[in-house]
């Protein structure tokens, strides 16, 4: 039961994780038929802005580092997305392929540089002193900082959700998902949509990269390109274009993840979650959502 | 094709088969003479490269199927070939014939499923199966890849033509007779009738299946063509680097891959050549510039970004995709046509 609770809890906060990630490729797809390969480069970009910025916060307490370094994050995550929304893809609107390969473009530029600046070797994050520390749920002994993804991760989806339910953005955006065309026929202004998923999605990537430094206590610049890829699975599983099938999807390959790579060998998880796409693909080609992909 | 064009062509050809006996060096082209061992290698690695662009060519630029797992295939050349060679001592022949048939076999089943989806939700998945592909070599399973730090063909695997430095020229030509049958195969796969189903396939799919063809069909010959040759580079690829590392089979490789094609020009079999060619040339040379005492003497801001050959071929890459959709080949097909 220990184990069980243990392994099922981190599932969820990896879960959480790639939710994060996602959500805003789920949007900008469904919205602009972009496949976002720069998504990566936000995540890694934004971890690397969050872990400079809590460096000159130096002084102070190691929550307000941790705070500031979250927030830096999803600024530069933003930032980065809509500028990448404004400059590369923006010109390239219909040509659908020339826009994943501008983005291919950038995500290689972008990691190398990182790479070349900081070097590849891991950084270690400052944290908290509660957050190293663990909590005990049904007798097994849970990383605090587990708890906290999971929970923040919640928090943006309940946030996204209303977002997309309760404001005129959202309903625009939840339209052009379902028919882009006769959004446009009806005159709204769907381009300013266009820079508003990505800028979310962006923010949400942001956020991801430092949660997942959280997480495993360090960022280097190759995590983004390999959460990336678990994130499109997640994405094809939940169904393009729904948020809630990501969430639901995030989590059944979180855990499943954990679960099987600790049972089976290493990197059996990983493995049997590039089957279970497979399998979903035969059975259900949309996705959980049922969205025809 | 204009008869001078024809003549130029010829020339180039005569003179890459006769290159091991010239002795001159082409400086700041070339570190040595031009039939040194490392100019050889580095020039068979730029045919292989320019091979291996082409076939992805042939389902991204022909069929119209964006693929994010070509390595998949290129590394299953690599990788069966070296595993059959090394941890089971099977003499060359029978690993290239066991190689031939997983490169058949895994391709038809996985692009059995892959073709299920179309676009976008197919370049997906075929990075998921690639990266499934990476994880595996990645974990060593049974030791049979070596994990990380991949396969070294070593001695005594292989027949003594193949190993040595000064051997390095019969490598050189194994690479180009790959290239040259590679793009013999291409040419002659788009100029026959399934070659032009597939170029209809990639303007209108629909209008395809109406015709009363079935485009599953062959886009899942296409895929399966284009991954066997990709296999036999891969294979061609393991003589000339004298082992196998695990960097071909990552999501990376594919996308260096996609800047190729993208570089030389989509949809032109000589375009993915020289986009090959020249990508493999500029990773190596850029390396190299950046070791220089000009780079390392830069400040920090010039020197970092100049010493990332990866950088400066993703800007670059960019910079086509904004403003030059037909690559370095149509910027060439323009100058020759004016």
């Amino acid at each position: 039961m220990t184990t069980f609770a243990l392994l099922l809890i981190t599932g969820l906060g990896l879960g959480a994780l790639y939710f994060l990630i996602a959500a805003g490729l789920s949007l900008i797809w469904g919205l602009m038929r972009v496949l976002n390969f720069a998504h990566g480069a936000f995540f890694t970009v934004a971890a690397y802005a969050g872990w400079w910025a809590s460096g000159l916060a130096s002084g102070a307490s190691p929550e307000v580092q941790w705070i500031v370094a979250v927030v830096v994050a999803v600024v530069v995550g933003g930032l980065f997305a809509t500028l990448t929304e404004v400059v590369l893809v923006r010109p390239l609107y219909a040509r659908h392929v020339g826009q994943v390969l501008v983005t291919v473009g950038l995500a290689l530029a972008t990691i190398s540089l990182v790479q070349g600046g900081f070097g590849s070797d891991p950084k270690t994050l400052q944290l908290p002193g509660w957050m190293t520390n663990t909590t005990t749920i049904v007798g097994a002994n849970i990383p605090n900082t587990r708890l906290l993804v999971i929970v923040i991760a919640a928090l943006v989806f309940g946030l996204l959700l209303f977002f997309l339910r309760r404001t005129r953005f959202g309903l625009i955006v939840r339209a052009g998902v379902e028919n882009r065309a006769m959004v446009q026929a009806l005159g709204i202004d769907v381009q300013r949509a266009f820079t508003l998923v990505f800028a979310i999605g962006g923010m949400a990537a942001g956020l991801a990269g430092m949660l997942a430094g959280t997480y495993y206590g360090t960022i280097d610049p190759g995590r983004g390109t390999s959460m990336l890829i678990f994130a499109f699975i997640v994405v094809i599983i939940g169904g393009l274009g729904s948020v809630t099938g990501s969430a639901l999807a995030a989590i059944v390959v979180g855990v499943l993840q954990q679960f099987l790579n600790f049972y089976g060998a290493a990197g059996v998880g990983d493995f049997s979650v590039v089957l279970l796409l497979a399998v979903v693909l035969l059975v259900r080609p949309g996705g959980f959502s049922g969205a025809s992909g | 094709m204009t008869p001078r064009v024809r003549i130029a062509l010829a020339v180039v050809l005569v003179v890459l088969v006769a290159l091991p006996a010239i002795g001159f060096a082409v400086p700041g082209v070339f570190e040595g003479a031009l039939n040194a061992p490392g100019t050889l290698n580095l020039l068979g690695l730029c045919f292989v490269f320019g091979a291996l662009a082409l076939t992805y060519d042939l389902v991204f630029g022909y069929v119209g199927l964006l693929s994010f797992g070509h390595a998949l295939y290129f590394a299953t050349g690599v990788y069966t070939t070296a595993i059959a060679l090394t941890r089971w001592h099977w003499s060359l022949p029978a690993a290239l014939a066991l190689t031939a048939v997983v490169s058949l076999v895994l391709p038809l089943i996985l692009g059995a499923v892959c073709l299920r989806m179309r676009d976008i939700p197919f370049a997906m998945v075929t990075l998921a199966f690639a990266q499934a592909g990476s994880i595996l070599v990645m974990q060593n399973p049974l030791g049979l890849t070596g994990g990380e730090e991949g396969l070294a063909l070593g001695g005594g695997v292989l027949p003594a033509s193949l190993i040595g430095v000064a051997n390095t020229r019969n490598l050189y030509w194994i690479a180009l007779v790959l290239l040259l049958v590679v793009y013999a195969i291409g040419w002659l796969a788009v100029n026959s009738p399934a070659g032009r189903v597939w170029q209809a396939i990639r303007e209108n799919e629909r209008r395809v299946s109406v015709l009363g063809l079935n485009p599953y069909l062959y886009k899942l010959g296409a895929f399966v063509l284009s991954a066997f040759l990709a296999s036999a580079t891969g294979v061609v690829y393991l003589l000339l680097q004298g082992g196998a590392n695990p960097q071909v089979t990552t999501a990376d490789f594919t996308l260096a891959l996609l800047v190729m094609v993208v570089l030389g020009g989509v949809g032109t079999l000589w375009g993915a050549v020289l986009g090959g060619i020249v990508y493999e040339y500029l990773d190596f040379r850029l390396v190299a510039l950046a070791n220089t005492g000009t780079v390392q003497s830069l400040p920090g801001v010039l020197r970092v970004p100049l010493s990332e050959p990866l950088f400066l071929l993703g800007v670059l890459f960019i910079v086509l995709v904004l403003f030059v959709p037909g690559g370095l080949g149509g910027l060439l097909r323009r100058r020759i046509a004016s």
